[in-house]
């Protein structure tokens, strides 16, 4: 964690980060009426910038709809952008061709939220695991049964489970398949979209500390996508914090859980249950639901939530601001 | 007595046939049943379940049978060594085995624990909802107070059963999309309500007490929302939308299946807000039931922690949390990631669950525990006592506290 605080202090020389996004946009057409035509835009991300630094975690955390799981299919090139770069590697990837593209794939992956739904049900785990490295010929045939059993290994899966289906395993069990359906292709990044928001607490715990061994061991990077604050803070080196498609605060994990500066984040950091009978503290209840992304507020997004609006904040959009080192925060308060 | 006897030897021929694969060290075990056994299985299952089937069935039940007395007046629920079977093709999956725990008067009860440990099934257990036939109520007591009479809901059939289910208990269920109807008006559903238990009522009595409830439950739309069909909503309006169509005809008892799991942390805040309020505004007692322990603390006076079908610990909020002694308990608050815990790894519990059919017949968490000793090889281990509200179900404690009797 130290080395962590170390490599912020560096200013960010661009070889070190490995993901660069800037200015990304992704706007979904609504359709509409006898001819079909757009009759306007979700507005799901809304011109956000950050850098992933090599071998760190990034957490993004937000509401339901707010567009975390929309970055994370941007980078990967999953859906394609409306606006702005994402470089990978220093890689623009929304201009490579299909074949560079299949290239680089195995070097970016993502595990999903379900992984009930994740994985085919046809297909024994062992396959799935092996399916894309015998399709790229990522290791040669005679030691693919060896490698897979390793990887396997690695996430804490018996070789044994290799010949079983999808359905004879628990929740927890699955996503380990998950991980090493993504960690078989020896990826540098992986997006983690809500790994563990569909298991149980322990569970939950035992797919954590597998993340961040896995990290260690092979220097992975992640972008750890979650709406459970307390997973994020325990996982992230640098934390993320969206509202309706804008990043409204960015920092390292110390400085926002101490120091949070955004309305929203007070708020959404307020509202974590905490397990303490005695700790009925000064909780921020904010009215009301997030908007709806189609028709966002005028001005700053959040002002129609927000206890400290002001005048300014219904009218001018704020910007990213650097308050501090390393902490950006877009807030008309600072 | 002697009936309810060869009505457990039953079980345990099953128990043997599935008990017999266990004995080899092979990891594949009760997944693969022959023909045979299938058929023994399902035989036996049937022969069960329509022996309970036809008792649950005669007419003209008589009040005397299902009129209970309550341990304690002060209580509006006591669960009383309750066992809730699942009869599958198998084997008996014991989804509750030997729950006892009370719900006081004007408090909430938290029941905590991993899915899968039969937390839901004890409340669908209390509003008769279990899934028949394979689903029974084999043994125990569920005593309600309903203010003008004490239910064994466990004996209770189901004609007044309906009865009770909405009016006097009510249930909030975990995922508000699945649980309103897709094709009528929210209005309806909450209007529907309070027709079925309240007949005097005219309609427009009934339209101004659902308005009146959509407004209680904190929409400020009310009439709009009357006229708006389930998709229209967020999750968070939905979810108080279903609080108001379980309050609607103020019950004495509150069942919350994980209220808010699929909810964000910001609408969680306030639909727990919102059911902290209610509660004291229309005098009723909460079981709440989740995995959240966050949640729990937040809410709730008392707290029962389940494992694999059984309590093995219950106290008051300050006990649970503050003193946690059975080594589950433990392992799941350390288990948490949280504010306070500066460690580099999670403390994550070893092992699984064990398998619902084949439980051993020692402590269910041996084999997970890290504290085990010699004691732990004995039968499962009795409740002990270690104060008036704390409750432990570890051999760690035999000395500690009283041995409490559970017969």
């Amino acid at each position: 964690m130290t080395e962590a605080r170390v490599k912020m202090m560096v200013p960010n020389r661009s070889r070190d980060n490995i993901i660069q996004v800037q200015n990304l946009k992704k706007y979904y057409p609504i359709s509409g009426g006898l001819l079909g035509r757009v009759k306007g835009y979700v507005k799901a991300v809304d011109d956000v910038s950050f850098n992933i630094r090599k071998g760190s975690t990034m957490g993004l955390v937000g509401e339901s709809g707010c567009g975390k799981t929309t970055i994370g299919k941007t980078i990967l090139r999953l859906t394609d952008k409306t606006q702005g770069s994402v470089k990978f590697d220093g890689i623009e990837i929304h201009d490579l061709s299909r074949q560079d593209l299949r290239a680089l794939r195995p070097r970016i992956q993502i595990i999903f939220q379900d992984p009930y739904s994740s994985l085919s049900p046809r297909m024994p785990v062992g396959e799935i695991i092996g399916e894309a490295v015998r399709e790229r010929k990522l290791v040669p045939l005679e030691e693919f049964d060896d490698y897979i059993t390793k990887i396997m290994e690695d996430c804490g899966l018996k070789e044994y489970h290799k010949d079983r289906y999808p359905h004879e395993f628990s929740g927890g069990q699955r996503q380990r398949i998950c991980i090493a359906r993504a960690l078989a292709l020896n990826p540098e990044f992986i997006v983690c979209d809500e790994p563990v928001s569909a298991l149980d607490v322990s569970i939950q715990a035992q797919i954590i500390n597998l993340l961040k061994d896995l990290q260690e061991k092979y220097n992975l990077t992640y972008l750890f996508i979650s709406h459970d604050l307390s997973v994020v803070e325990h996982i992230s080196d640098t934390v993320g914090v969206m509202y309706l498609g804008n990043l409204v605060e960015y920092s390292n994990k110390e400085t926002i859980f101490n120091n949070p500066l955004h309305p929203y984040t007070k708020a959404l950091f307020s509202a974590i249950p905490v397990q303490d009978p005695d700790a009925k503290g000064e909780r921020i209840i904010l009215e009301g639901s997030i908007p709806s992304p189609s028709n966002p507020p005028s001005g700053c997004k959040f002002h129609t939530r927000c206890s400290y609006c002001m005048d300014v904040c219904r009218e001018v959009v704020p910007e990213m601001r650097m308050v501090e080192e390393g902490h950006e925060v877009a807030c008309h308060l600072y | 007595m002697d009936k309810n006897k060869g009505f457990f030897d039953r079980f345990k021929i099953i128990g043997r046939w599935v008990g017999k694969k266990n004995g080899s060290n092979t990891p594949k075990n009760v997944n693969y049943l022959s023909a045979k056994e299938l058929r023994m299985i399902s035989r036996e299952n049937r022969k069960i379940t329509e022996e309970l089937e036809s008792k649950r069935k005669r007419v003209g039940v008589l009040e005397s049978e299902y009129r209970a007395t309550m341990k304690n007046p002060d209580n509006i629920l006591e669960i009383d060594n309750l066992h809730t079977y699942f009869f599958t093709d198998i084997g008996v999956v014991k989804a509750v085995d030997g729950v006892s725990f009370n719900v006081p008067k004007g408090k909430t009860v938290g029941v905590v624990g991993e899915s899968g440990c039969g937390k839901s099934v004890t409340s669908l257990s209390i509003m008769h909802l279990v899934q028949r036939p394979q689903g029974q109520i084999v043994e125990g007591e569920i005593r309600f107070d309903s203010g003008d009479m004490i239910y064994d809901i466990a004996k209770t059939p189901t004609d007044r059963m309906q009865k009770i289910r909405g009016n006097k208990i009510s249930m909030i269920f975990q995922e508000p999309m699945t649980s309103l109807n897709p094709v009528f008006k929210v209005g309806m559903q909450i209007d529907e309500v309070i027709e079925l238990h309240n007949s005097h009522m005219t309609r427009d009595l009934v339209k101004r007490r659902t308005i009146e409830m959509i407004e209680m439950v904190g929409i400020a739309d009310s009439e709009g929302v009357y006229e708006m069909y389930p998709h229209e909503l967020s999750g968070g309006m939905r979810q108080r939308a279903m609080i108001a169509m379980a309050l609607a005809c103020s019950p004495k008892l509150i069942i919350a299946d994980e209220p808010t799991t699929a909810l964000d942390v910001t609408i969680q805040a306030q639909i727990m807000d919102l059911l902290r309020t209610l509660k004291d505004k229309i005098n009723s007692s909460i079981m709440l039931i989740t995995h959240d322990l966050g949640v729990i603390a937040e809410m709730a006076d008392f707290v029962v922690v389940m494992y694999a079908g059984r309590v093995v610990e219950q106290g008051s909020a300050r006990d649970i949390f503050y003193n946690p002694l059975h080594p589950y308990t433990v392992g799941l608050m350390a288990s948490k990631p949280g504010k306070d815990k500066n460690v580099e790894r999670l403390y994550s519990i070893p092992g699984s669950v064990p398998n619902p059919i084949d439980m051993p017949n020692y402590c269910y968490f041996k084999d997970r525990c890290d504290r085990a000793f010699e004691a732990c090889n004995g039968e499962y281990p009795p409740t002990y006592s270690i104060s008036e509200t704390h409750k432990v179900a570890c051999y760690h404690y035999a000395n500690g506290g009283v041995t409490h009797d559970r017969s």
